[in-house]
């Protein structure tokens, strides 16, 4: 790879935010203004919630199992390991669940859109669309925009329920505790401001993940090189968005539901 | 037949047997800072088939792109049915698109759809009733001699039937103007005489303006010696060595204009670097 000055160097980093704000905004108005394309926003919430569905359920689940268990270990030491519940309901709903799942989710469907928007900008196929009288962004960009987020809202509860589950399988059968019990104590812990916490972030992560995605395929370029390139960059990029904005969100949050008690 | 939004949109772009079809006028463009096209200005009336050649590199599909909007020139005015290209809003471009149609130097089908759905794209973003698409695409894809590949996936099709597919899918709406992206580049010799017989065929029927980029010399000699024959159903050489009037040479070297004129003014020109270049 060539050396660049760290002017043209920040150059380009420069442009690439512009241009990620351009098309994002121009997604985002085309929400608001015909035409519409329906049938594409339900095959992408089809493909994007639907066929996210067995990653996120095994990966909640068996986060809702591994946090029981380790967490018994420390609250037994305080005679507090009825208090599993709590804390995995707890976890899972305002921090795992959003989190994980949006990670999921970046890695199956953001790499999926850059590579596949990458694939048609280097085969001309987005010029073609141009071409024949049809917006790309409109088309392509703002229906995966819109199904991200509405499916990661679903999949996140789904993954929180999950997740729950799981802690409560390995309570009750490795950790011997009362089910009854346990889903008393999750249901207790949990307040109105953990639930829109909770809730709030994954809109977040669709957002992200939709967007980061669909830029860096609609921006390919160099071939085939080039699309493997945008895939790992689109992972790469959400993820850490995703988890930068996690913790803003928190911030944000914490301090209004605090600020309001 | 066109469907009504079709003949709204068409009554707006009544094309003037007077008016130049496509004006550049002073096009510059830089890629990177290196200049790909420089003071670029050529006119194509009404009618008129444009074969654009010139050696490899020089800026022709630049000029194809720049012609239907999709990039903008750093200098210079292009105007498309009398309209400045240059100015348009992306939104307003879309509708002059919808005069214009283009094949593509790889094709450019979508390869997620059939060959029906790529051919009666343009009718499904109109919302033409499918009833009437069907038929539209049956049509179209007669013209190109490929009816029985209507089901198909692009990918179960061999480079020159995706091309013809890609000369369908540009006329399905009779376009006011086509342009020809290389459509016979990386094609076999025969494969490229058909693709060129379908666009003399396209030419002679319809009288419909066209701009075509070739590297193939052969490909442009072709078009300008050779006619469709409604009767016989084939392209055949024009008698006595006649040529075809309305099919003009503009020839690009460097990203600049070193001829622009008719094929006879080709043949005859003493330009060195042209002589070599057709040898």
């Amino acid at each position: 790879m060539p050396f660049v000055s760290p002017e043209v160097f920040l150059k380009e980093r420069i442009a690439a935010v512009q241009e990620y704000y351009l098309l994002t905004a121009r997604a985002v108005v085309d929400i608001f203004t015909p035409p519409h394309y329906w049938n594409d926003v339900f095959t992408q919430m089809d493909s994007i919630g639907v066929g996210s569905m067995p990653i996120v359920i095994l990966t909640g689940f068996f986060t809702g199992c591994v946090l029981a268990l380790q967490s018994a270990t420390s609250l037994e030491e305080f005679g507090a390991i009825s208090m599993t519940g709590n804390l995995v309901a707890l976890s899972m709903v305002r921090e795992l669940g959003p989190v994980l799942t949006g990670l999921m989710i970046s890695g199956r469907n953001a790499s999926g859109m850059a590579s596949e928007l990458g694939s048609m900008k280097v085969t001309e196929q987005i010029d073609a669309m141009r071409a024949l009288g049809t917006d790309p962004v409109r088309k392509l960009f703002t229906p995966r925009l819109l199904a991200t987020v509405i499916m990661m809202f679903f999949l996140t509860i789904i993954s929180d329920a999950v997740g729950i589950a799981g802690g409560a399988i390995v309570s009750v059968w490795s950790l011997g505790l009362n089910a009854s019990a346990y889903f008393h104590t999750s249901y207790r812990a949990l307040h109105y401001a953990d639930v829109v916490q909770g809730l709030t972030k994954p809109l977040f992560s669709g957002f992200i993940i939709a967007s980061v995605g669909c830029f860096f395929g609609m921006t390919t370029k160099g071939g085939t090189q080039g699309v493997g390139k945008s895939t790992t960059q689109a992972v790469v990029v959400s993820s850490v968005f995703i988890i930068v904005v996690d913790f803003l969100v928190s911030r944000v949050m914490l301090a209004i539901f605090n600020h309001a008690g | 037949m066109p469907t009504p939004a079709v003949d709204t949109e068409r009554e707006q772009h009544q094309v003037d047997p007077n008016q130049p079809v496509v004006v550049f006028e002073n096009v510059t463009i830089s890629f990177d800072i290196k200049p790909v096209l420089e003071d670029i200005s050529f006119t194509v009336m009404p009618g008129e088939t444009r074969v654009i050649l010139g050696p490899a590199g020089c800026g022709k599909s630049v000029l194809m792109k720049l012609a239907n909007g999709l990039i903008c020139p750093d200098q210079g005015t292009i105007r498309i049915f009398g309209e400045d290209i240059t100015k348009m809003r992306e939104v307003d471009l879309f509708k002059m698109r919808a005069h214009v149609g283009m094949v593509f130097q790889e094709s450019a089908l979508f390869d997620s759809l059939s060959v029906e759905d790529n051919v009666a794209y343009r009718l499904h973003e109109e919302k033409v009733a499918e009833d009437e698409a069907h038929a539209r695409v049956v049509e179209s894809l007669k013209f190109v001699a490929l009816e029985h590949a209507i089901t198909k996936f692009p990918d179960e099709l061999s480079g020159g039937m995706r091309r013809r597919v890609s000369i369908a899918r540009a006329l399905i709406t009779k376009p006011d103007l086509i342009l020809y992206d290389s459509p016979t580049g990386g094609l076999d010799p025969i494969t490229s005489t058909t693709i060129v017989e379908l666009i003399v065929k396209q030419r002679d029927v319809s009288r419909t303006t066209c701009l075509l980029i070739t590297h193939r010399l052969q490909d442009a000699f072709t078009l300008a010696m050779n006619r469709w024959n409604p009767e016989k159903g084939h392209m055949e050489r024009i008698p006595n060595d006649g040529i075809e009037d309305s099919t003009k040479f503009l020839v690009l070297n460097e990203g600049r204009v070193v001829f622009d004129g008719s094929t006879e003014e080709l043949v005859s020109s003493d330009d060195p670097w042209l002589k070599d270049y057709l040898s």
